[in-house]
């Protein structure tokens, strides 16, 4: 059986959206599946809209598609309603551009980028054809991939994926490839496959370890043989230049998030925000150079018929080229048309509301800053250094240039805070209101805010989590403090926050709850209307074990973390010193215009930051008004040089 | 509405195969960005949130197929309406493809308000030809064709009989389909009610198999007879020239 379409597609016309299993974007391609290829089926374990953007999967796609002895089709979750007809019909899940049976594929690679859509990893296993579980899976079975940020504790899904690969994918889906196609030529039986992948600098193959436990503790993580890494180093790209992927992004005929061109213009993010994963996982700076991002925005946007491009990073108002970018997309509307542009940014300051107010000359709805804490003192512990008087000013120039709407976002539940700093949130939301309605009297901000969870290699990774009640009357505070404001109040559900923490710092035991609670009915956990915190309660006391141990405690300083065989490059001193940092209200300004911190990623790894300019674009720092010019100690390559050799 | 410099064009074009599953609305956003990657020039409405000038007719259901869909586009500067199949065709999804073109005459009805009549081929899954026709009999000969069904989100029961201006079987065996015309001009029947009554009238509940509606035509009806869209407001040809530019959109 090659194709399944003939029987989709009378099911087609009863599901939801539908043309979200037809495939069809402009960038995609339909591969011959020609002898001798290794089929990669790349999954997004969540619906088509919000799994189609995601540039990973896209990077890889092209990347595969592009290789002689590869080729990749996509899949993302069926919603339950397709998911219900397929399974009442013995139908499995297939590929968008071929409509192939899963299981015909060799490699399903799945990106995870959410603890909450574990359970829908499963589902697609199951769906796929596969036994879950890696044991049960006979030797020609595809193999399971994982990749993306949450593959950094890999422990709960460790029963489930035959392979995780840690850091950037671009150069380790080759070599797996290579690796794949040698072991069928050799024919190598299943244990010796993965016995080969991970040889692959990476490439975590969790079968090979073993787990030892003492109690509750984890005591420790060992290889089974003497040739398998001890601890697993994360991937890194060294210059983004090297891959001007997507080239040809993906456009789709149904509306998804983040509908628009996307080009990423740098990768890593060194501001040292010290609850994000993202940041501490992605190091270092790597920034693409301006010329080619003008390129691939001039490239995309022609082809794609957009009207609207985001340049991605994790703060783009610091990419070096961000002026020059600005500049030519707003002088050439000519060859272009109406083209907006958006640039999600981390920095609160004059600049930041400039460039918005350049590029977004219509459509000035709504503008977004991310404050994250109430108070100096609590933004000083999340190393968050933006002062009132930076968002005052930022929040009076976007009211005074026509925007009428502020978002704010904040979190609750970070290390340390006190009801003066959950309440501080309320009288910068009445300020900013205060300071709109100077300009407007129809003027809203809204409040955003989400319970905090400790990820992983980040400095907050031994803090122990709120609880539901202790959240919920966070919120109850902050909703109080806000009534008749002019300020909306929007807050993520607590409960949801609790099962996402149980999942983020998970161990290897977690597998079995996660297991449950997809067995219960338990799929698309981070859909609200699906989630319920019932299904993961009872999975936890099935298995014997304490929600709270894993979610409340405080970790200690000796203690064998779920992930400590897992490195994205982070000195563990480094870490721990910064969240003593963090408990002494000390904040560090950004590594890549100051001296080096030594947290371990460059000087380690023979890696440097890649950036234009020794200094922010027009001096922005956070606003800590501290001098950043000094450069010099930190491991950094300037990118006119480097494309001068 | 129509700026008085502009350049309307009418455009018809067929949505054949699988695209048949994207809905009306990303229809519209495909077709606005095949606009752009063609630079055609195409005039934007005013104010806060500048679109591109496009006003389709009516909308088609998801899942059906149609040779015979129209939309109208507002150009700031003229352009050889023999251009725009090919060149559109290429800018849209596979099974979008434009299949005629013509220069509007000023101030034609929109497309909403003037197509009066729309003819479909139906295969009807799961139900033999034989009461399949005996089901239209007895529905030509209904006085009223009552079928429960949800307008605007509300339970309602509509009588199809008024709309229904023509029912016939044509064809022989699993190749037989219905040819069916429905008048837009009274509530309008759509035919996912219309075969709910016909299955109804055959005392048959909907099998598991697909029903295939294809859009054959769309018809506006003046002074008795019925005119194909793109002749129905073809412009005189001396409109056809460049007239004076109309604002910039972007300005």
């Amino acid at each position: 059986m090659t194709t399944v379409w003939p029987r989709i597609e009378p099911l087609l016309a009863r599901v939801e959206k539908p043309a979200r299993y037809i495939g069809m974007e402009s960038g995609s391609v339909t591969p011959e599946h020609r002898n001798g290829q290794v089929s990669w089926l790349l999954l997004y374990p969540d619906t088509y809209e919000i799994g189609l953007p995601n540039q990973g999967l896209q990077i890889l796609y092209e990347i595969l598609n592009e290789r002689p002895d590869a080729c990749a089709e996509r899949a993302y979750a069926p919603w339950v309603d397709l998911e219900a007809e397929l399974r009442a019909r013995g139908l499995p899940l297939f590929s968008l551009e071929t409509h192939r049976p899963a299981s015909a594929f060799d490699i399903l690679a799945f990106n995870l980028s959410a603890e909450l859509i574990y359970t829908n990893v499963l589902n697609c296993i199951d769906l796929a054809g596969l036994p879950v579980r890696v044991e049960d899976r006979p030797d020609d079975a595809p193999l399971v991939l994982a990749g993306g940020h949450c593959a950094y504790n890999p422990e709960p899904l460790a029963d489930f994926i035959d392979a995780f690969v840690i850091g950037d994918g671009e150069e380790a889906v080759g070599e797996i490839t290579a690796v794949v196609a040698a072991a069928r030529e050799h024919r190598h039986s299943r244990a010796q496959l993965l016995r080969d992948l991970a040889t692959i600098p990476g490439v975590y193959v969790p079968s090979l370890y073993e787990v030892h436990y003492d109690g509750p503790a984890v005591a420790g993580i060992e290889p089974r043989y003497p040739d398998v890494a001890t601890r697993v180093e994360k991937r890194t790209v060294a210059d983004l230049a090297d891959w001007p992927y997507p080239k040809h992004q993906l456009i789709p005929l149904v509306e998804v998030v983040h509908d628009r061109l996307n080009v990423e213009v740098f990768r890593g993010c060194t501001r040292g925000c010290r609850f994000c994963q993202a940041g501490m996982i992605t190091r270092p700076v790597r920034e693409r150079p301006a010329e080619q991002v003008r390129t691939m925005v001039r490239e995309g946007l022609r082809r794609s018929g957009y009207d609207e491009v985001a340049l991605t990073s994790l703060s783009s108002a610091d990419f070096s080229g961000i002026d020059d970018v600005v500049t030519d997309l707003v002088g050439d509307q000519e060859g272009t048309g109406c083209v907006s542009l958006s640039l999600p940014s981390l920095r609160v300051d004059a600049f930041t509301v400039g460039l918005a107010s350049q590029i977004q000359r219509v459509r000035r709805t709504g503008l977004t800053f991310a404050p994250e804490a109430g108070t100096w003192r609590l933004r000083s512990v999340i190393n968050k250094l933006i002062t009132e008087d930076d968002l005052y000013a930022s929040v009076d120039a976007a009211y005074s240039q026509g925007w009428r709407r502020v978002k704010l976002y904040f979190m609750v539940g970070l290390p340390t805070e006190m009801d003066d700093d959950t309440l501080g949130i309320a009288e910068l939301a009445r300020t900013v209101v205060a300071i709109g309605r100077r300009h407007t009297k129809g003027a809203t901000a809204t409040v955003s805010v989400g319970g905090f969870v400790p990820k992983p290699h980040t400095p907050f990774q031994w803090f122990g989590q709120n609880d539901i009640p202790e959240l919920g009357r966070k919120v109850g505070l902050l909703r109080d403090a806000l009534r008749r404001s002019g300020a909306q109040v929007r807050w993520h559900d607590p409960a949801a926050t609790f099962a996402e923490g149980i999942a983020s710092r998970g161990d290897r035991r977690i597998g079995r709850v996660i297991e449950r609670v997809w067995r219960s009915g338990g799929t698309f956990q981070e859909w609200s209307e699906r989630f319920a915190l019932d299904r993961w309660l009872d999975a936890m006391a099935a298995e014997g074990l304490d929600p709270h141990w894993y979610v409340t405690r405080h970790r200690h300083r000796d203690e064998v973390l779920p992930w400590a065989h897992i490195s994205a490059g982070l000195h563990e001193d480094f870490l721990w010193d910064d969240w003593q940092s963090a408990l002494a209200e000390h904040g560090l300004p950004d590594c890549r215009w100051t001296p080096c911190y030594d947290c371990g990623v460059c000087t380690d790894h023979a890696l440097e930051h890649v950036v234009g300019s020794a200094v922010p674009p027009a001096g922005g720092s956070q606003g800590t008004g501290q001098d950043l010019s000094e450069g010099g100690a930190v491991p950094v390559r300037f990118l006119e040089v480097a494309r001068a050799r | 509405m129509r700026g008085e410099a502009g350049h309307p064009i009418r455009v018809r074009f067929s949505k054949l195969g699988k695209v048949r599953f994207v809905s009306h609305r990303d229809v519209a956003r495909a077709v606005e960005r095949a606009v752009r990657i063609e630079a055609l020039p195409v005039a934007f409405t005013q104010g806060f949130s500048p679109r591109p000038k496009v006003s389709f007719g009516l909308a088609l259901a998801v899942g059906y197929e149609s040779r015979a869909e129209y939309l109208d586009l507002e150009l700031r500067d003229a352009v050889d309406p023999e251009r725009l199949p090919a060149a559109l065709s290429a800018a849209l999804p596979p099974g979008l493809d434009v299949t005629g073109a013509t220069a509007l005459a000023a101030r034609a009805a929109a497309l909403q308000e003037a197509v009066s009549h729309v003819g479909y081929e139906v295969h009807v899954a799961d139900l033999a030809p034989a009461a399949l026709t005996d089901a239209t009999h007895a529905a030509l000969a209904a006085e009223t064709l009552p079928v429960p069904t949800t307008r605007k989100g509300r339970d309602v029961v509509v009588d199809l009989r008024p709309g229904l201006e023509h029912l016939d079987v044509v064809g022989e065996g699993p190749a037989a389909f219905l040819a069916v015309e429905l008048s837009t001009r009274t509530r309008s029947a759509r035919p996912a009610e219309l075969l709910a009554a016909l299955r109804s009238l055959a005392g048959v509940d909907a099998g598991d198999g697909e029903d295939r509606v294809l859009r054959t035509h769309q018809w506006i009806e003046r002074d008795g007879a019925r005119l194909e869209p793109l002749e129905a407001d073809r412009a005189p040809l001396a409109s056809a020239e460049a007239g004076p530019r109309a604002l910039e959109a972007c300005a």
